[in-house]
């Protein structure tokens, strides 16, 4: 048999190598969305403070802005939370909550003792909502553009390196 | 028409006051049933990662069931229902990865392995039979095979 | 004191695994005995130094020592006796001292059991051994240490994982490791090959029983895997292709091919190389599966808490190993010497098929188990594979493997022409034809893969039938004699075969005929399913050792006769919150009556568990043949091992004739 034959199971176990290593670096739990660079799904919802009025997603149209799912049962959601009272105080680009399954009295409560970054709330109490935006865990948040088309998701908490890096950016980017 | 209109409402209204507890909505039919049964079976859940939407307790996984449910009452086909979630959450939720071109060489390797295996017997087959690269005229040979004779006692054992 | 005592004893043995892995292979390489000689001792040492250690941890655990990390964070004192001392290896740390414990054990059995060996075998084998146990060491005293303390202990511990408390979990991963484990000796002996420029028909012999144990020990404890989450997991399922089930699968479907082909090479001189890459490439798969489960690289329900530091320590450990092994095979394996002739029709071509076979289905797994992870690092999105996929690559590629193993041991080594063959077995095909084609008849409903499924099934069982019968026939002796002249071996490979069609048997009788339904029942309530009657009397609270349970009662009737009742449990440990669902199965020969709770369902919500509750009612023809089948396997392992012919005094011939066949005075 050819001498370099004798090599080939070295190599493939190299190419696993490199693999492996790759994954390494990678959370397999994510997953990502599929709705980047599409329009986003409509909605018409009751809203969060004024229960008697509704928010719709072509009301948003012609603005940059913010849709973070949250809840008053999610505990990730206080790690984001003082990022995004920094991020509303700072009128960058407006942040609308989505109020994913859960109670209006709970989640107002909550608001009031945490801050309201959000310039509205809407209340999403089934998750149907949540379903067509692809949600599977909370918080989430979606960037999307003045034509509404989704252009960016953050799945778990949204860290100063996020905003930094990648939403603000790219958001001054949209707004032009 | 309106009987099944009559069905989905009746079907939702079930559905809603069971939401808490996260129970099976009541059956409306033992085929419908079976045959959501064998699409929640090839989808992922997407909270409980290894588990079935079949399986999984998780509350998403309880509301994509409803959903399923609604959107096969409603007529959809096993494919629609199937884009339906692709849509949302990306190939991700299918255990049936989906014949495409980057999962080509996943579903063509086996096969492909499968020829060069056979290839690679049929050549070591042809060697073999003609003698080439045997161990035949090798010197200790012998002593070889006199050890392994003396090591079977019995003759013909396996 | 205590821990402080095992952490030293681990220091001590990665000093003593050092020596081991390093001295006898100098001294095998220069031919010096003093080097060589210390072998044994450092396995010995080594062993009773990890011993000690494992020794030190369970003592914790059994003690409740909430001061040691891994106690208080797996352990609890309510918790009883056994699954205290189980606990000791629940977790990462706690695991891999065991994986370490196992390794040590080995190489202690090799060092006993192959004294006759020739000295520079022996030294490297145990060397190599020796080399793997540095690893495991170093990877256990620098990133996973099972002694740390925690400071100021702890009052009472998490609890273990109320998913272990049971008694298959305790026993399943010292089952799986010993076969993985023992993989490592068949690594061994072929390295020891390699470096030693020289492989024939004995050095097979030898490392044969060691192979064939080590299969044998991974049969079963992949079989408790599978059969702890049938009863465990609530839904009844056995195999579900997760990537922790196939990282145990890849190196049984290896140490299967390797055991054949270990049969060639010592029967027929032939296939060295490739045997030798068998062997390389059966541990390679236990260590890439201890990666895949430690590293977070992969989703499971098996994996443990991860940490990418941990991850990069196993890689680097498998890229030295695995790589080393196959640089070493890539220069050393075209030298091992040729094998025999053989015609395109006869057990060798066989076995041959029967191993592509095998790693073809191997490499498949390991595709679509990985293949997730390749997209994902390439940046091309994530997907995922699931048992549609491995179904639909499994049987296809392992029904001409089976089909293969009714003719293979019919056929004669060298040459077995077809028409002997026909003659041999056309009685046998016909009869597994008409079974095969009136069985699912007989079960209630014909479908073609029940046929396909029960023909093999019934072809192996023929086939094995006629191989005895043949052999019973030709063989000159009379009486009871004719059975006692064949060999352990001869026995051990009919049983295993056989146990592999019992195996078949329960699987294509699962999946053609279970019934599975969820009802809503109220108490009183009954419902028929799959010809039986299940009345369900409803769910009461009470107390368990380190839990509440919430028991339903469930009577099993057929004909109006009352079977069994069953009592289905949900259970909630007081330490952790959790909840466990607890089926309850009515086992039978045909079949098993599996009922299990989901959740109460009644006017009162969540909390009224005294209404009506949403039941899981399954009806699983044949299902225990599947784990039946795999323990008639493993025994057919362990009998095959008893074989006369690895026992010592034919080994000191052996080894004599080899001292004469290297240049020394000639034997007797």
């Amino acid at each position: 048999m050819k001498a370099w034959r004798w090599s080939i199971p070295l190599a493939i176990f190299a190419i696993l190598v490199v693999f492996l290593w790759l994954g390494l670096w990678r959370d397999p739990r994510i997953v990502p969305s599929p709705l980047i660079g599409k329009p986003a799904p409509a909605f018409r919802l009751a809203q969060l403070h004024r229960p008697n009025e509704t928010l719709q997603l072509d009301d948003l149209k012609g603005q940059v802005w913010l849709l973070n799912v949250w809840a008053s049962w999610c505990v990730s959601c206080r790690e984001e939370h003082p990022l995004l009272l920094q991020l509303a105080q700072a009128k960058v680009l407006p942040l609308y909550g989505l109020d994913y399954k859960d109670q209006p009295a709970a989640a107002l409560a909550w608001l009031a003792q945490n801050g309201d970054p959000y310039t509205a709330s809407i209340v999403d109490a089934d998750g149907r909502v949540g379903i067509d935006y692809g949600v599977y865990g909370v918080p989430e948040t979606f960037l999307i553009d003045k034509a509404g088309v989704i252009r960016y998701k953050q799945i778990g908490p949204i860290t100063l390196e996020a905003l930094k890096d990648r939403i603000l950016p790219l958001a001054r980017e949209l707004q032009k | 028409m309106i009987a099944a209109r009559r069905a989905l409402l009746g079907v939702l209204f079930a559905a809603a006051a069971s939401a808490w507890a996260a129970a099976p909505t009541a059956p409306s039919g033992d085929a419908l049933d079976a045959r959501l049964k064998r699409l929640e079976t090839e989808l992922r859940c997407l909270v409980c990662q290894n588990q079935t939407l079949a399986d999984s307790n998780a509350d998403l996984a309880g509301d994509l069931r409803k959903e399923v449910r609604e959107l096969a009452l409603a007529g959809k086909s096993d494919d629609e229902i199937r884009a339906y979630l692709v849509a949302r959450y990306g190939d991700f939720v299918l255990y049936d990865p989906p014949l495409k071109a980057i999962t080509s060489l996943l579903w063509l390797g086996p096969f492909a392995l499968l020829a060069g295996g056979a290839v690679l017997w049929w050549a070591v087959l042809r060697r073999r039979a003609r003698g080439e690269g045997t161990a035949t005229g090798q010197t200790d040979a012998e002593a070889a095979a006199h050890a392994r004779a003396l090591l079977e006692r019995e003759e013909g054992s396996s | 004191m205590i821990p402080e005592l095992g952490h030293f004893a681990l220091i001590l043995a990665l000093l003593v695994a050092v020596a081991q892995g390093t001295l006898p292979l100098a001294g095998a390489a220069l031919d010096e005995p003093r080097l060589m000689q210390l072998a044994r001792p450092a396995a010995r040492a080594q062993f009773l130094l990890v011993a000690t250690a494992f020794a030190c941890l369970a003592a914790s655990f059994i003690g409740n020592d909430f001061s040691v990390l891994n106690v208080a964070s797996n352990s609890n004192s309510e918790l009883p006796l056994h699954y205290r001392f189980a606990a000791t290896w629940g977790s990462h740390e706690g695991s891999l001292l065991l994986w370490t414990l196992m390794l040590a054990c080995w190489t202690l059995a090799v060092s006993v059991f192959s004294r006759h060996l020739p000295p520079a075998l022996l030294a490297r084998v145990i060397a190599v051994m020796g080399l793997v146990s540095v690893g495991f060491l170093a990877f256990l005293l620098f990133t996973s240490n099972p002694f740390e303390r925690l400071v100021p202990a702890a009052a009472e511990g998490r609890d273990l994982n109320p998913l272990l408390q049971d008694p298959g979990m305790v026993i399943h991963p010292p089952m799986l490791y010993m076969g993985y484990v023992g993989f490592s000796v068949a690594f061994s002996f072929a390295i020891a090959a390699l470096l030693g420029g020289r492989l024939d028909a004995t050095w097979a012999r030898w490392s044969r029983p060691w192979t064939t144990v080590a299969w044998a020990f991974l049969t079963i404890g992949i079989a408790l895997g599978s059969g702890w989450a049938y009863y465990t997991l609530g839904w009844g399922g056995w195999w579900f292709w997760d990537p922790v089930e196939n990282a145990s699968f890849m190196p049984w479907l290896t140490g299967t091919a390797l055991i054949h082909s270990l049969a060639v090479t010592e029967k027929r001189g032939a296939f060295k190389s490739w045997t030798v890459l068998l062997a390389i490439v059966a541990f390679s798969l236990s260590l890439v599966g201890t990666f895949l489960v430690r590293s977070g690289v992969l989703t499971s329900v098996h994996a443990f808490a991860t940490d990418p530091a941990r991850g990069v320590f196993i890689l680097a450990f498998l890229a030295i190993v695995i790589g080393g092994s196959l640089t070493l095979f890539a220069t050393r394996a075209g030298k091992v010497g040729l094998g025999g002739k053989f015609e395109m029709v006869s057990r060798e071509s066989m076995l041959l098929a029967n191993n592509v076979l095998l790693v073809v289905a191997m490499a498949s797994v390991l595709l679509g188990t990985l293949y997730p992870l390749f997209l994902d690092a390439l940046n091309l999105g994530k997907i995922s594979v699931g048992p549609p996929y491995f179904d639909a690559v499994f049987y296809p590629l392992m029904a001409p493997a089976l089909f293969l193993m009714g003719v293979g041991p019919v056929a004669r080594w060298s040459k077995a022409p077809v028409p002997e063959l026909w003659v041999r077995l056309r009685w046998t095909l016909g009869v597994a034809v008409v079974a095969g084609l009136v069985a699912p008849v007989v079960m209630g409903r014909w479908s073609p893969l029940v046929s396909l499924g029960l023909f093999l099934a019934f072809w192996i069982f023929a086939s094995t039938a006629e191989t005895l019968r043949s052999r019973l026939a030709g063989s000159p002796r009379r009486g009871i004699a004719k059975l006692t002249a064949n060999s352990g071996s001869y026995y051990g490979m009919l049983l295993a075969h056989l146990g592999l069609g019992v195996f078949v048997v329960g699987v294509t009788l699962v999946k053609g005929y279970e019934i599975e339904r969820d009802v809503r029942l109220e108490p009183g309530e009954s419902v028929s399913v799959g010809g039986y009657d299940f009345r369900f009397a409803g769910v009461v609270p009470g107390p368990g050792p380190n839990y509440r349970a919430l028991t339903g009662t469930v009577e099993v009737r057929k004909d109006g006769r009352e079977l069994k009742t069953l009592k289905p449990e949900k259970r909630i440990y007081n330490a952790s919150g959790q909840t466990m669902t607890i089926a309850a199965i009515d086992v039978g020969l045909f079949g098993d009556r599996y009922v299990s709770l989901g959740e109460p369902v009644g006017a009162g919500g969540a909390e009224d568990v005294g209404g009506a509750w949403a039941v899981r009612i399954y009806i699983k023809p044949f299902i225990d043949w599947i784990w039946a089948g795999a323990f008639l396997m493993a025994i057919g392992g362990f009998m095959a091992v008893s074989d006369r012919r690895y026992r010592l005094a034919v080994k000191r011939k052996a080894s004599a004739l080899w001292g004469e066949v290297r240049g020394g005075a000639p034997a007797d």
